[in-house]
């Protein structure tokens, strides 16, 4: 690989080592407010600084209004869909006992790193957003599913909840009223696609992490152990205790009408001061985020900026030419990519793209939980290929393999960033897709983004059509 | 014998009785066996399946899928290092070679005094702290070579024994729900009316 091994000496240190990467500069905190203390996750702290106070004001008014308030805010799901919570809770089927609450903790797509953060530093606030959202919704137990990766995360929610507990906020009758609900800590145990909420379900009823067919579309009608329910990720709930005590309009008064209040955002990969910020939604820029003082602080070295992912490994690439589109879904998904789950990753103009996109397909080729074909099998020959390219003995019939693949997996013309330099426009959201969930485009999204927008780094790496030459076996076979 | 231990019997009755289908339980219980005997054997499959009422198969089928769940015998630490995209554009793959060189294995494999098994990871949400790797699932951020020899050298004289846990040990707490405050784990099929603070208004 032509990357050289940096040393990473001279990278700014987060100024708070118990949220590491964290940054808070001046902008308004919905969910990030508590990081600024060491002990932010204890009980204490959570009660010095407002909390439990949503709750308070959600018991006093009844679950509708509570549910409509949420709806109002328009908060957007942060696990990648960016579905409205207030939607969602609203399509579970009436007079259906009971319904489940299950809390998406399994984050794990690449570069996507702010649910860790919220679970260690203020478990609390989740734990109030999960207990809002049981009222709200006519939820009679939750389950806090957390990526097994996460130990700290478990220690910390554990400690929490027993504090929470004790103190009366979770349990039976609730601050005195009728309320109650108890919360389950649930340990994962290391599968990405477990992040896709019909597999998350199927995780928690104890089978193999394996998507569900669609219909029904939706575990709020057809969920946990058939019954309705409610999932939602970290940072989606993490909103609520805000939301119920400052209301709706202070809410969508931060950010923009169709994409209200803050999101946490992870910069990292290649970019002076890598960091997660929280951003106020909808009108920040990737420009202001990966050049902003404030944010990410330009690019290492005095180096050009190549390409960056601007929503996690599923996203589609974008380019230079994309840096002034804002954190709002329908542009960037007009502009041929997605915003995902908040998660930025920067390549600068020393990077080796077919082994960054490598990096990429080989991950989602390795999650494949083998139960659609197209994915099982497509992700491996995207890796394999990919891999052989990389290693120096690709052909360019291999490269038209990958088309050949990608287009089994996501037939028609696949989304893309436009790029001026070779005179391409923008395909834009959605793709077709043969398979039951994101993992298999997710395999093929990478190493499309790189060939579309760097042929020549391709075309570079392999040998062209009448000047093949047989491979000797062993350096072929070298893994 | 690596059946659960009699403490560790009531720790899993408790957490089965957590959930409205034993099963559910199914994934923290292996973790459990995993915990007492650092990694997933066939006795402790079989004495799982008996506490919550499915075959051995249906325990071992659920747990093959999940990458953290280990079959055979692993080194007192796990060491893994992650190699997907934020890590390997800071230099992931150096720092995998290097760390093979150092404990003269490769990756996938176990160091012959067994403390030591070294693997190859995907993102574990760092990434902004690249490279990154997990000793038994604690993280280490900003991982250069003499970070590297460095955690070696501490894993091996014992200096990381109150921060790093064998492996098998996640989380060194476990949530404790009160009896008294309980609501419990109905088995749907057996609730029939909504929660009490629901109220249906009559037309």
């Amino acid at each position: 690989m032509s990357t050289e091994y940096t040393e990473n000496t001279d990278r700014v240190v987060s100024p708070l080592p118990w949220a590491p990467g964290f940054y808070p500069g001046d902008r308004p905190q919905i969910v990030t407010s508590r990081f600024q203390y060491e002990d932010g996750h204890t009980l204490e702290r959570y009660h010095a600084t407002g909390g439990y106070e949503g709750l308070r004001a959600a018991l006093a008014k009844p679950p509708d209004e509570v549910a409509e308030e949420v709806k109002n805010s328009t908060l957007l799901g942060r696990g990648g869909a960016g579905f409205p919570a207030g939607v969602k809770w609203g399509f579970t089927p009436q007079g259906v006992w009971p319904r489940y609450l299950v809390v998406n903790g399994d984050e794990s797509e690449p570069g996507t790193y702010k649910d860790r953060l919220l679970m260690e530093c203020d478990p609390h606030q989740l734990i109030e957003g999960c207990l809002i959202a049981s009222y709200a919704a006519g939820l009679s137990q939750c389950f806090l599913y957390i990526r097994g990766e996460m130990p700290l995360a478990h220690e910390r929610v554990a400690t929490a909840l027993d504090e929470a507990y004790a103190a009366g906020y979770i349990g039976t009758n609730i601050l005195g009223t009728d309320f109650g609900v108890d919360i389950v800590l649930h340990t994962g145990a290391g599968a990405y696609v477990v992040g896709e909420e019909t597999a998350l379900i199927e995780s928690l009823e104890g089978e193999r992490g394996m998507p569900r067919l669609k219909p029904p579309y939706f575990p709020a009608a057809v969920g946990l152990y058939g019954q309705p329910t409610i999932v939602n990720n970290v940072e989606t709930l993490a909103n609520l205790p805000f939301i119920a005590k400052e209301g709706s309009v202070a809410y969508t008064a931060i950010g923009t009408a169709t994409s209200p209040g803050t999101r946490m955002i992870a910069v990292s990969g290649h970019v002076k001061r890598p960091g997660v910020y929280e951003i106020v939604n909808g009108s920040t820029t990737f420009r202001e985020l990966l050049y902003g003082e404030d944010f990410a602080q330009g690019i290492r070295d005095g180096n050009d900026l190549k390409a960056f992912v601007p929503g996690g490994g599923s996203a589609p690439w974008f380019t230079a030419e994309q840096l002034d589109i804002p954190f709002e879904g329908p542009q960037a998904g007009a502009a041929g990519s997605m915003l995902g789950s908040g998660a930025v990753m920067v390549m600068d103009s020393t990077t080796d793209i077919p082994a960054a996109a490598l990096s990429l397909v080989r991950f989602y080729a390795h999650e494949s939980c083998g139960k659609c074909v197209p994915c099982r099998e497509g992700g491996t020959w995207l890796y394999r290929l990919v891999q052989r390219i990389v290693d120096g003995h690709g052909t360019d019939a291999d490269l038209q393999t990958i088309l050949d693949v990608g287009q089994s997996i996501c037939p028609g013309d696949m989304q893309h960033a436009s790029s001026e330099r070779l005179g391409l426009d923008a395909v834009p959201f959605p793709y077709k897709m043969t398979t039951i969930c994101f993992v298999g485009p997710s395999a093929y999204v990478p190493i499309h983004s790189a060939m579309t927008l760097f042929p020549e780094d391709f075309d570079a790496l392999v040998t062209k059509r009448g000047e093949r030459r047989s491979i000797p076996v062993m350096a072929g076979a070298g893994e | 014998m690596s059946r659960l231990s009699d403490h560790n019997v009531l720790v899993a009755k408790e957490i089965i009785a957590r959930y409205p289908k034993k099963k559910s339980a199914l994934i923290p219980l292996v973790h459990l066996s995993q915990e007492q005997n650092g990694y997933v054997t066939e006795d402790a499959m079989r004495h799982v399946a008996e506490l919550i009422d499915v075959t051995p198969a249906e325990v071992y089928g659920t747990a093959s899928f999940y990458e953290m769940f280990r079959f055979e015998p692993t080194g007192k630490y796990l060491i893994n290092i992650c190699g997907t995209m934020s890590c390997q554009l800071m230099g992931a793959e150096q720092l995998m070679h290097h760390a093979e060189d150092r404990l003269g294995i490769r990756a996938g494999s176990t160091t012959s005094d067994g403390l030591i098994t070294l693997q190859h990871a995907e993102c574990q949400a760092a990434c902004t702290e690249a490279p990154t790797l997990q000793v038994n699932y604690r993280h280490r951020y900003r991982v250069t070579p003499e970070a590297f020899d460095q955690l070696v050298d501490d894993l091996r004289s014992g200096a990381l024994d109150d921060v790093v846990p064998p492996h098998g040990t996640l989380a060194r707490n476990r949530q404790q729900i009160p009896a008294e405050r309980a609501v419990g784990a109905p088995d749907p099929d057996d609730v029939t009316e909504g929660p009490a603070w629901i109220q249906v208004t009559p037309a």
